[in-house]
């Protein structure tokens, strides 16, 4: 089993954790369980160990030369900062910024309010999900016409999605 | 209204109202926001500072919620009124200590503060009396939808509100709640409930916030986690563990009084015998004595004295509103000869 936090080395460290009432089975290597524990303590909100952790966290060792296209910001300023440039470098860091928004967080999705702008995107979302559960349930039942029906349905609205995406990205 | 005017007035979150506020002082909620495509402050040019600050002024100040609310430019302030600010939890030290174009808004009675340029481009935060996270996420979240509206934050369907530091990314909301335990200090608790808090995600920190070491048994308990859950599900999370740890204090304030009554009570009375006599007195031993004091209002020893009055003097003995109210600077050994003459005045009306 591959570590959940790093996904590269194998899982040694196996436990059950409750944030906030919700219990969790966690697989870590024993490098990500020891950044988890470090985290756990209290006061660790201080600049030094959050640059500390950016650097341990061998984050951005293999992008090392890779910069953010909006704002040049690159490898050697995280590592001085521990803070990113721009919103951009979400976008541009995005793998390496996941997992270590898993390490922090214990997720890396957002679930809280979506300013109104982006709101309509999110209910398209929400009404996709939710078609392509009716569309499993007819095949199950083998109610085919309707498995097509739905199939060109998702099709339309996919189709959409991308092409928003990328006029939002354009307009950026 | 100007700065000036706030040494003369009583902040709304000191007023020792709301719910609880025998045990809690106040409750905060900060919201951390950018501007969309703009460079975060630590990488930005004095010219991009001053963009972020001429484009947000124009919409802060035809804002509702924020009418008649003071602007102050930060760069131009001393650092007597920084120090002031600060002191009112009304700006961070990162604020006043960093560099280039910066601006606080304070709204009239200041319950909403705004920062520009601090970390983020924009930072808002409410304060209210007593135990009131629901309420004071209501109330920044009015301010924070009426600006969005009309300028837009950086925002991504998965990451969420976009922060200069990964730790705020998600909701960007830090709530906190400042609680005076004086129980589970004396009786050795507080250790415990500390590490318990910290093993469920949240923070426990001192009187100031970040950095700060707990002084005169007050706390601040925040949420450390800002991504994957929603405000109010942080919001619920953080007011339970709050309950819990007021039920907590309440038994500890319960086993004083009918275990260790006479040593408390000569506690108490040594306290409010130093700050009622004492000629000078150091703002560290003024915050313990104060707050042994506040535990002797909670417990009935003390009757003819307010605990708003014991609120409001934590902040006025502070270095900078000590040299506020008497409208000079005032060397150490000075303030506090100053510090101990507004306390007596105070506490012995």
């Amino acid at each position: 089993m591959k570590c959940e936090v790093c996904g590269k080395n194998t899982a040694t460290v196996h436990y059950t954790e409750i944030i906030n009432e919700e219990l969790r089975e966690m697989h870590l290597c024993e490098w990500c369980a020891q950044q988890k524990e470090a985290l756990g303590k209290p006061h660790f909100f201080t600049a030094e160990f959050l640059s500390g952790l950016f650097d341990a966290s061998q984050v951005f060792t293999e992008k090392q030369t890779e910069k953010c296209a909006q704002c040049g910001f690159g490898h050697s300023n995280f590592q001085k900062l521990g803070r990113l440039g721009c919103s951009e470098c979400y976008q541009t860091f995005k793998e390496q910024i996941t997992p270590l928004l898993k390490r922090v967080h214990g997720s890396s999705q957002h679930v809280g309010n979506v300013p109104s702008a982006h709101k309509g995107i999110i209910n398209v979302r929400k009404d996709l999900s939710r078609l392509r559960q009716e569309l499993k349930t007819a095949i199950s039942e083998e109610k085919f016409e309707e498995a097509a029906r739905l199939r060109d349905k998702i099709k339309e609205i996919e189709k959409n999605i991308t092409a928003t995406e990328k006029s939002d990205n354009e307009s950026q | 209204m100007n700065l000036n005017d706030l040494i003369t007035q009583t902040s709304e979150w000191l007023k020792g109202t709301g719910a609880h506020s025998d045990i809690v002082i106040s409750s905060r909620i900060r919201l951390a926001r950018n501007l969309i495509g703009a460079t975060f402050n630590s990488r930005a040019s004095e010219e991009k500072r001053n963009e972020i600050i001429s484009l947000l002024r124009p919409v802060i100040k035809s804002t509702d919620s924020l009418r008649n609310s003071l602007w102050i430019d930060i760069d131009k302030l001393s650092r007597l009124d920084l120090q002031f600010l600060i002191e009112r939890h009304l700006i961070s030290h990162e604020l006043a200590g960093g560099e280039g174009a910066r601006a606080a808004i304070i709204s009239e009675m200041e319950t909403i503060s705004l920062m520009i340029n601090e970390e983020d481009h924009l930072r808002l935060q409410t304060i209210q009396s007593g135990l009131a996270l629901m309420d004071a996420w209501r109330i920044v979240n009015k301010v924070e939808g009426e600006l969005a509206d009309r300028i837009g934050f950086a925002f991504s369907q998965e990451f969420g509100y976009l922060t200069a530091c990964p730790t705020n990314v998600g909701t960007g909301m830090r709530a906190s709640v400042m609680l005076h335990l004086p129980s589970l200090v004396i009786t050795r608790q507080i250790e415990k409930i500390s590490q318990a808090v910290a093993k469920i995600g949240f923070v426990v920190r001192g009187f100031y916030g970040e950095g700060t070491e707990p002084i005169g048994d007050y706390f601040q308990i925040s949420n450390q986690v800002t991504l994957g859950q929603s405000e109010e599900e942080i919001i619920s999370n953080i007011e339970q563990i709050i309950h819990q740890i007021i039920g907590h204090e309440e038994n500890a304030r319960q086993f004083l009084l009918t275990r260790r009554k006479k040593q408390i009570e000569d506690r108490v009375f040594r306290a409010y015998g130093t700050l009622a006599y004492a000629r000078r007195i150091d703002s560290n031993e003024a915050i313990k004595l104060l707050s042994t004091l506040r535990l002797g209002i909670e417990l009935d020893f003390i009757k003819n004295l307010d605990h708003h009055i014991l609120n409001e003097l934590l902040i006025a003995i502070q270095p900078a509103h000590l040299q506020k109210l008497n409208g000079k600077a005032l060397t150490a050994v000075e303030r506090d000869i100053k510090r101990a003459e507004l306390i007596r005045k105070k506490i012995k009306k």
